[in-house]
């Protein structure tokens, strides 16, 4: 997209900018074990993770990989794993 | 009306005529007279703007940008350590694009402290994305400033622009001035049309990250839009002498450059110290020309190597230094005529008001007319000062 005069720019340039590629490991949602309690959601700093119920995905245009959701996992149905695999 | 005042009352009147909605600016010398007349007007009535108060030139920078975001004209003066201390908002409001204008005084910077005239203060943001133009006379300081609006609000150029005028030797003095009448000033300057402002019912975000795959980008646009300013400029001084009957100058001024053996190129008031040192000396045989550089930024390349760059010797005149390094004006114009076997001398002088007579610039014409090279050479220092080894170290630069 050509840069605008000066760079001004509308609201809600962080939903057009896509983020996610500083991210070196992404979350992997296992959907083996998840119990609903949405501690990831809550958890989660960008705001990324999105579903219901009991299936939960990170939105990986915005994820930068930190991690925090796998840790918070009571049930270690998150991974993080390498980008590059 | 033809009048006799001081020059800052000139640009006062002047800038008063142009109708800023907001002045904001800081007193020091010697561009306090300026912003005292400005305040003095809007007290009166004889000017609706807003003059607000600062506390220091980093506020006074900030209020005239936050001022031109939300789509008026505004305007402030400062000179040496108050442009120093602008230094960060002076980046910002070239980088949002926001026409601007603002006198600078030119004044040495401290330490050791001067109040007095030269060029440093101006020359330490050549690289800002500001527009600089540098006055002879109070004739053309006061004309400048409604030229400086006309090409800043340009949507084709959408930058801030520094008026420079020699502190002193300029503000101080007084000279017959002709100021308009506010209706043919209205005339040639309409009412300022933002490209984009800051308006609280139609939310935009100025001065936004740019990650490192469109920074470079955003710096190329700028760095393009100084650069086709050039043409603006000289549209507008000739539009201004359409209207007004006066015209300095586009880009630059070449004053007897065309037989000229030595031809001198400086800005400011200087240039007329050479202009008539080069019509003494020509009675003498001398032949001297001058050129001075009306536009600093952009950089006149094309004229440069139109006038210069025919045979004659250049000397380039400074009132300003790259510490260690020497000239700052110099290497421009030697890059300017990159191929071309022109010498391109470049001189130190009359730094923190240090007078230049014109015997001072016949020694500069002989030295560069006997094909001596000179870059950052100082000027006519004195020996009781240096001390004798520094002195004779100093002479022996002028035999290289």
């Amino acid at each position: 997209m050509p840069i605008p005069h000066a760079g001004v720019v509308k609201p809600g340039t962080s939903r057009a900018t896509k983020t996610g590629s500083w991210r070196v490991q992404r979350p992997v949602f296992l959907h083996k074990e998840c119990i609903g309690c949405r501690q990831c959601v809550y958890v989660c700093p960008e705001g990324c993770i999105v579903g219901e119920g009991k299936e939960y995905n990170a939105d990986l245009d915005y994820c930068k990989g930190c991690g925090l959701c796998a840790a918070v996992c009571p049930k270690k149905d998150i991974e993080m794993r390498a980008e590059e695999q | 009306m033809k009048r006799v005042m001081e020059g800052s009352m000139g640009v006062s009147e002047m800038v008063r005529l142009c109708r800023p909605k907001v002045v904001a600016a800081y007193p020091i010398t010697p561009q306090t007279h300026i912003v005292e007349n400005l305040s003095q007007f809007v007290a009166n009535g004889q000017l609706q703007a807003e003059f607000v108060n600062v506390e220091s030139e980093f506020s006074a920078a900030s209020v005239v940008l936050g001022a031109s975001a939300t789509g008026v004209r505004s305007y402030t003066a400062t000179s040496s350590q108050g442009m120093l201390l602008m230094n960060e908002v002076v980046y910002n409001i070239a980088g949002l694009r926001l026409p601007v204008v603002m006198t600078l005084a030119n004044r040495a910077i401290s330490p050791p402290l001067s109040i007095w005239n030269d060029w440093q203060d101006s020359l330490s943001v050549r690289d800002a994305g500001w527009i600089q133009l540098y006055a002879e006379d109070n004739q053309e300081a006061a004309d400048m400033h409604v030229q400086a609006y006309r090409i800043g609000e340009d949507p084709r150029v959408a930058l801030p622009v520094m008026v420079c005028m020699d502190g002193f030797i300029l503000t101080h003095a007084f000279e017959p001035i002709d100021i308009p009448e506010q209706a043919e000033v209205d005339a040639f300057l309409p009412e300022y049309q933002p490209l984009y402002k800051l308006d609280p019912a139609d939310p935009v975000t100025v001065g936004a990250f740019m990650e490192p795959d469109k920074y470079m980008e955003a710096r190329y646009l700028i760095h393009q839009a100084v650069a086709q300013a050039a043409p603006v400029v000289e549209e507008v001084a000739e539009s201004f002498r359409a209207a007004f009957g006066r015209y300095q100058g586009g880009l630059v001024d070449a004053y007897r450059c065309e037989d000229a053996e030595v031809i001198f190129v400086t800005l400011g008031t200087l240039a007329s110290v050479a202009k008539s040192a080069a019509d003494q000396m020509r009675e003498a045989g001398k032949r001297a020309g001058v050129l001075r550089i009306r536009c600093y930024r952009p950089f006149p390349t094309k004229q440069i190597r139109q006038i210069l760059g025919k045979g004659a010797k250049v000397a380039v005149l400074e009132k300003a230094l790259a510490l260690g390094v020497g000239s700052i004006i110099a290497p421009e114009i030697r890059n300017a005529l990159y191929g071309s076997d022109t010498p391109v001398n470049g001189y130190i002088l009359g730094l923190g008001g240090r007078d230049v007579p014109p015997a001072t610039l016949e020694r500069i014409f002989d030295h560069a007319a006997a094909g001596r090279s000179a870059d950052g050479l100082f000027v006519d220092l004195k020996a009781e000062h240096l001390g004798d080894e520094a002195f004779a170290a100093w002479q022996a630069q002028w035999k290289e």
